[in-house]
């Protein structure tokens, strides 16, 4: 079996994001962190920086609702998303 | 209040919510569960194993009814260095102790059931929070209604938002759970039973220590489905941070092994998948009720990480709930002291004697993680290479040089606090 990147991984998954995100953070606070640990703990590469400034991009749409952000920094905004949205595991 | 208020409320439609609802159900209780999911199961992952026991208690005919997998009949214990590994494999063709489910089909099953028995199930609720009054849990508030209760039962999974906001819960430190990441690869039938060596319908349980995880608290886990097979990894969110970690990369790299890619070669994945799994044991245990209120399952991090169970902790919790909410409910009294019923039995149990056996038995071994999950490990690989290799070195100088490596590697001063960390883990175990 070929390898598959993250992204390809996540075409597997049933995800409808909602037009706003569950995941809120703060800009400020983020561009002070000094470990950034979203940036690797993410099972689904949410947290991203920005090429330019540096500043971390949420794509809360690949958010597979693990809790892991959340308990990995407490700096992060976590909710559920909205009834009808976010993941629908059919192999869990 | 009146039409919209019911006897008890449970969120979540998860296996511990489920088992809540039809106990409720079969009594003739008024019974509403709130699922976030558009179906249940759509937000749950696991393994993952049923156990005959308690499932059988709750859902009398699920062996010839429910959506089984397969049943377990062989547990496998790999012990893996980068290239090589030793195993021991347990099997029994006779028992019957566990069964592979996957999980949009089962919890689905379940809360079928306890419908057919008279509970109102709600799919497409997300519970905000619940409304608290005079100290009292008497309903739930979604995005766009209000809903009461005498007893809300939250099996609302291991973030629970709902037992941290009336404070039964603190937030988890990240030494106390585990994220599990898993992809389900499709395979045929004859495929899996022939490299599993398995009889139709049987399956396998495989546990992996080391190889891609060595050195940090992680293992690796495999379970066969009847035409796919799960495989992934569960790890420390410290060991995430402590060692800048990716867990797919972690995965993906313990897929590589040459004795796990040949299990799983060819295949195609389903579905990739992340969850949380409570990792703390018996210590991280909440306070499990308050007035008006019981917390079941993970939300109440009922899991058993040195046998892997968790399912089976789930359905016991949620029906000593349902017990304790329908004793209340006919003596209309749902304060705390009435509640703590709920725990009275759970400590009963001989799953919460497990808990309390194991309380100190993961942070043992995350505490020696170096020795426990990388040097030993090693060490059993490097022995059986000596053990088996032939032709070059005479065995004798093989075994000397086994030992003096032994010692070269790990200073005598080591090898003996690891003696005593052994006898503390087995200590802790016993006693």
């Amino acid at each position: 079996m070929a390898e598959k990147t993250t992204e390809e991984k996540l075409y597997t998954v049933k995800i409808n994001p909602d037009i706003d995100s569950h995941l809120k953070i703060d800009e400020e606070t983020c561009r002070k962190c000094k470990t950034k640990v979203c940036l690797y703990v993410c099972p689904a590469n949410v947290y991203h920086e920005n090429e330019h400034g540096g500043d971390i991009v949420v794509n809360y749409e690949n958010c597979l609702e693990c809790g892991t952000c959340r308990v990995a920094c407490d700096k992060i905004d976590w909710k559920y998303p909205r009834a009808k949205y976010g993941v629908s595991f059919k192999q869990g | 209040m009146g039409i919209n208020k019911t006897d008890v409320i449970i969120v979540g439609a998860g296996v511990a919510g489920a088992a809540a609802a039809i106990t409720l159900a079969r009594s003739g209780k008024k019974v509403v569960v709130a699922e976030r999911g558009n179906y249940a199961g759509s937000k749950n992952m696991f393994g993952g194993a049923v156990y005959e026991y308690p499932t059988c208690n709750l859902y009398p005919n699920f062996k010839e009814e429910a959506p089984i997998e397969r049943i377990n009949t062989e547990h496998r214990y790999i012990i893996a260095d980068d290239k090589t590994s030793v195993s021991v494999s347990y099997s029994d063709k006779e028992s019957k102790t566990s069964y592979t489910v996957i999980r949009s089909k089962w919890d689905k099953w379940c809360i079928e059931r306890a419908v057919e028995l008279g509970a109102y199930y709600s799919p497409k609720t997300v519970v905000r929070e619940l409304i608290v009054k005079d100290g009292k849990v008497v309903g739930i508030k979604t995005d766009n209604e209000e809903f009461f209760a005498d007893i809300v039962i939250l099996a609302d999974g291991v973030n629970s938002l709902l037992a941290k906001q009336i404070g039964l819960r603190k937030e988890l430190k990240d030494s106390q759970l585990a994220l599990g990441v898993k992809e389900v690869i499709k395979l045929p039938k004859e495929v899996i039973e022939e490299r599993f060596n398995l009889e139709p319908d049987t399956g396998c349980v495989v546990e992996i220590i080391g190889g891609a995880l060595k050195g940090i608290t992680a293992l690796g886990f495999l379970y066969t489905n009847e035409e796919s097979v799960s495989i992934g990894i569960g790890v420390n969110i410290d060991e995430l941070k402590k060692h800048k970690l990716s867990p797919e990369e972690l995965l993906e790299n313990l897929k590589k092994h040459p004795d796990i890619e040949p299990l799983i070669r060819g295949g195609e994945l389903l579905e990739y998948s992340a969850h949380l799994i409570p990792e703390g044991g018996f210590n991280a245990i909440p306070k499990l009720y308050s007035d008006g209120v019981m917390v079941v399952g993970d939300a109440a991090m009922l899991v058993d990480n040195v046998h892997w169970e968790g399912t089976n902790l789930a359905m016991l919790s949620g029906q000593l709930a349902a017990e304790t909410a329908i004793e209340a409910i006919n003596k209309t009294d749902f304060s705390a002291k009435m509640l703590s019923c709920y725990e009275e039995k759970l400590k009963k149990t001989s799953f919460y004697k497990d808990l309390k056996t194991y309380r100190n038995t993961v942070s043992i071994v995350h505490d020696n993680a170096e020795s426990f999950l990388k040097f030993y490990p090693e060490k059993i690989n490097e022995f059986f290479k000596m053990f088996t290799s032939s032709g070059f070195v005479p065995k004798s100088s093989g075994y000397r040089k086994f030992i003096k490596n032994f010692v070269k590697n790990r200073s005598l001063c080591n090898l003996f606090k690891d003696f005593i960390n052994f006898v503390k883990l087995g200590m802790s175990i016993l006693k």
